[in-house]
């Protein structure tokens, strides 16, 4: 089988400003959710309070609604989760103090959330046989730090790629790769924020390896350029990088292919748990093709990429053992 | 060019069969078992209780499938669950026979006996330190709680502490000051004139290590500000969470869990991770207790011993045993409690040279401690740990003088084991500082085999997908390559049961993604070696150019991939922390599994082969036209 059978190389830089604009675009449009619509973070970084109960039988979310608007929370939200049986309730944190969800300690005076009167009081409410499956209490300023954490971490692994890279290629191709690739990652959250998903730690997990994955295309496509750039001369610079595009082209649709395989396995079998985390990763995959072969590349030529970048003569050794056409 | 070296090959050998020894114990599962552990600090798991549990279980005919015993606890494997109930209660009652006193506040018990699970694999696998993965508690179900602890509050504490201990010395040393008083974060020692402050400040400086003095005037006053230096202050916390850490230890094994966490996480916070605990509510309680050290004096008038003699309990005092267990009378009326005493050192006493608990009292508690010792020299007085509501006399001493300055030495009949002891239960009755909780998790058992179920399945049916398709496309290679995908998880699986690190369901999901993402590096060598083909290069030439050339481009890849994975896990926490240890860990097993391990097999099978023509790769496809473009090979 192969499923690639290109003749010659697909002029890609014949095209690079189309491809640019409309990168910048989607780029744009995701800011722009971002700023306007914002993410819908998870209790992890927001804190508050998440429970989740299955029933015998479907769960009357009416009935729970109304429990905890007696019960005089603010704004909290009912919704199944999976199926019919399961709900899922989401209070902020400040009502996991409020007094008929919650139990005072004697000494302290402090009132802590507490499972078994929620359960009296919200959870019968419900319909029968409902039992509570997960509770998660997140007090607001560990999510703050959950939060400057993953801004950390975000900005360390930048810097760490731009720095591997600027050591093994050269300074453009570095700030090329990072240029996708945050593309991709302000992407990933643009569609977090279009759409109101739930931005959990575990998406972020997940847009973070889409970061290191995603560079490997990059490195990839680069690899074969400083390749093309040393084995065949008076090539000009697009034609060099639309080769190794072409070349690699292959490789990069199969082997995104397969990560998406089983990103679609963990999308269809992994529950509700890893639906968002799965979610995130298929769109970094489908814009990590895209922005690695016609967003990194032709930045790197509009930075003026020339063959002595690469090419040094102490560290030519395969000139030596190929003859060149 | 395509032949390994034999110690190339032993090596693959070797780390095919040192995965599948640490892969093995996860299919044994695991089995019902009774965990026996101390209840109590002084109580030690030794030789002669493991012997008692053996013959607990052999004098009522309960067959074990194993008896394990560490530095902590023993445990006991049954072949079913009602074995295990049945000898957990048999163990219980004989191990703790006062289980049946009909009053709670009678019972004595020494050991927490515990329902737990034990790996099903055996013993040379267990010898070989070969265990399953440990799991996570979203995936066993279980409580989790993060507990900040208030580190002003501690502070606060040892502040007024100095404070008495300022006002004390100046008194000794016959410094007179204009006041002490003691601010939101310093104290101030107000003096008449210059002369005084400087023999004053000498005398801080000499003997309270902890502050740092500051000389200022306020209006006509001299004065002092006294602030606790950093060091001192970071040493004070330290020794907070210590403590508490200590007090939790002590109540969680009250409470017969097995296999607790309680952890330090930051430099202010505690993390508690329960196995199988499904009511929060009653840890939450359990631990949250504090102030649990009572100081009374014991009731020793002729009257009472005479009505104690008679097995009566006079009115105003109450029966409590020691240590060693004589029963003794103690008055009702509480005169100390815990909140007042800032630390318990064991040492030697001064002059003879015997074993002695050093304990300090804050300012308010060295006061009152020296009004009672003043009024009671010659009598008893008794130190009691309340737990759960009942107590225990830890110590009652005589005391010999009156007390002054909050530092108190409690000495006499004691072996040096016994001064640790004490000093270990006196410092860890009582919490160091107030804590809340932060954070709260709990898990249900059912949703924790849900989510075991959904990551395995998530993973098998990725992976099934993945080799049908690398066989269809690549043929003979496509194998190869799934194969080494397949030694790729059997690493990453052994290297997590050796090092034990926590699975989770992201950690679940990082080996799915990773295994995911290792199958690019055969994808590059199989595309690399039919490009070769393509361009004209002989089968065996093409099979070493491929794996050469794509090697720079992998290695390149991972390091990329590994740079992201590590931020992950040296900024992450909690669910980002499982992802990443699982995915660094997946990153260094798929570059020797997809290089060395399919270039091993490639060898085996094509590379003894003199005249090779065609190799199953799939189709290599030409392009008609211009094929003398493509380089040419030496």
């Amino acid at each position: 089988m192969e499923f690639f059978r290109i003749k010659r190389d697909i002029p890609f830089m014949k095209h690079a400003l189309v491809f640019n604009v409309i990168s910048l675009t989607t780029f744009v449009l995701a800011v722009v959710f971002l700023v306007l619509r914002g993410l819908n973070f998870s209790i992890e970084f927001t804190g508050g309070v998440v429970i989740e109960a299955r029933y015998e039988q479907a769960a009357n979310l009416e009935g729970l609604r109304g429990a905890l608007e007696r019960a005089g929370l603010h704004e909290p939200q009912v919704q199944n989760f999976g199926t019919s049986r399961d709900v899922m309730i989401r209070l902020a944190a400040k009502d996991a103090a409020n007094p008929a969800i919650s139990r005072t300690d004697e000494q302290t005076k402090k009132a802590t959330f507490d499972q078994t009167r929620f359960a009296e009081q919200v959870i019968a409410q419900g319909g029968p046989g409902g039992k509570i499956t997960r509770v998660e209490f997140v007090g607001p300023q560990v999510g703050k730090e959950l939060a400057a954490d993953g801004a950390l971490a975000l900005l360390v692994v930048c810097a760490g790629i731009m720095a591997y890279l600027a050591m093994r290629f050269e300074w453009k191709f570095s700030l090329a790769a990072i240029i996708a690739n945050m593309h991709d990652v302000v992407i990933i959250l643009g569609f977090f924020a279009f759409f109101q998903w739930e931005f959990s730690l575990s998406v972020l997990a997940a847009v973070l390896a889409v970061l290191g994955y995603s560079v490997n295309e990059s490195v990839v496509v680069f690899d074969r350029v400083r390749e093309t750039f040393r084995k065949r001369r008076g090539l000009s610079v697009p034609e060099v990088i639309n080769h190794a595009i072409t070349s690699t082209i292959s490789r990069t649709i199969i082997t995104h292919g397969s990560t998406q395989l089983m990103v679609t396995s963990m999308l269809i079998f992994g529950g509700p748990t890893l639906h968002y985390f799965a979610l995130a990763l298929t769109i970094g995959i489908l814009f990590g093709i895209y922005s690695s072969v016609l967003v990194a590349s032709p930045i790197v030529m509009w930075l003026g990429v020339s063959r002595e970048d690469l090419v040094k003569p102490v560290r030519d050794k395969t000139a030596n053992d190929g003859a060149v056409v | 060019m395509n032949r390994y070296p034999v110690w190339k090959y032993i090596i693959i050998c070797l780390a095919l069969m040192t995965g599948l020894v640490y892969t093995t114990p996860n299919f044994f599962g695991e089995a019902p078992a009774v965990q026996v552990s101390s209840a109590k600090a002084t109580i030690k798991i030794d030789e002669t209780v493991r012997a008692r549990v053996e013959a607990v279980l052999k004098g009522a005919a309960i067959e074990t499938t194993g008896l394990f015993f560490d530095a902590n606890s023993i445990k006991a494997r049954f072949r079913d669950t009602d074995t295990q109930l049945k000898a957990r209660d048999i163990l219980d009652n004989a191990l703790n026979p006062d289980k049946k006193k009909p009053n709670p506040e009678d019972r004595d018990e020494p050991f927490t006996v515990a329902l737990n699970l034990l790996s099903n694999s055996p013993k040379w696998l267990t010898s070989l330190h070969a265990l399953p993965m440990y799991l996570g508690l979203d995936l066993r179900g279980g409580v989790h709680f993060l507990y900040q602890v208030d580190m002003k509050a501690a502070l606060s504490k040892r502040l007024d502490a100095l404070t008495g201990d300022l006002r004390t010395l100046l008194r000794d040393k016959n410094i007179r000051h204009a006041g002490i008083e003691r601010q939101a974060n310093s104290i101030t020692v107000r003096f008449r004139d210059e002369a005084t402050r400087a023999a004053a400040r000498g005398v801080i400086g000499d003997s309270v290590a902890d502050l740092a003095l500051a000389d200022g005037n306020d209006g006509s006053d001299l004065k002092i500000t006294a602030t606790i230096k950093p060091e001192a202050e970071r040493r004070v916390q330290e020794n907070a969470l210590k403590q508490n850490i200590t007090t939790f230890n002590n109540r969680i094994n009250a409470l017969g869990v097995a296999e607790p966490i309680i952890q330090q996480q930051g430099s202010d916070r505690i993390v508690v991770q329960l196995p199988g605990v499904q009511d929060p509510a009653q840890v939450k309680s359990i631990l949250g207790r504090t102030a649990s050290l009572e100081l009374r004096m014991v009731c020793e008038s002729p009257e009472e011993s005479a009505a104690f003699a008679s097995g009566q309990v006079p009115f105003g005092c109450e029966k409590y045993s020691e240590r060693g267990g004589q029963p003794i009378l103690v008055r009702k009326q509480v005169q100390l409690t815990g909140d007042r005493l800032t630390d318990a050192q064991p040492g030697f006493d001064g002059q003879t040279q015997e074993p002695a608990v050093h304990l300090s009292l804050d300012s308010q508690g060295g006061r009152i401690f020296k009004e009672l010792t003043r009024e009671n020299v010659g009598k008893r007085m008794a130190i009691l740990l309340m737990e759960k509501g009942k107590g225990e006399v830890v110590t009652a001493p005589v005391i010999r003088t009156e007390i002054a300055g909050g530092r108190v030495q409690i000495s006499g009949k004691m072996t040096t084991q016994e001064a640790n002891d004490v000093a270990l239960l006196l410092r860890s009755g009582a919490l160091a500082a107030p804590m809340e909780i932060v954070e709260e998790r709990t898990i249900g058992p059912s949703l924790g085999a849900d989510n075991i179920a959904k990551g395995f399945k998530s993973t098998l049916y990725g992976f099934a997908a993945i080799a049908v398709f690398m066989i269809a496309y690549y043929m003979l290679f496509g194998l190869i390559s799934v194969i080494a995908l397949a030694s790729n998880l059997l690493f990453l699986i052994a290297l997590l049961s050796l090092l034990q690190a926590t699975l989770t369901l992201p950690g679940i999901a990082a080996i799915a993604l990773t295994l995911g993402m290792a199958i690019d590096a055969n994808v590059l060598i199989n595309e690399r070696i039919r490009e070769e083909l393509r361009g004209g290069a002989s089968a065996q030439a093409a099979i070493a150019a491929g794996y050469e050339r794509a090697f720079g481009t992998i290695l390149d890849s991972n390091v990329t991939t590994l740079i992201a994975g590590l931020a992950l896990l040296i900024f992450g926490s909690g669910a980002v922390r499982g992802f990443a240890v699982v995915h660094c860990l997946g990153i260094l097993t798929s570059i020797f599994s997809s290089v060395v391990v399919s270039r091993g097999i490639v060898n085996l099978i094509y590379g003894s082969r003199k005249r090779l023509l065609h190799i199953s790769i799939g189709e290599v496809w030409r392009p008609e036209a211009t094929p003398s473009k493509a380089p040419a090979k030496s």
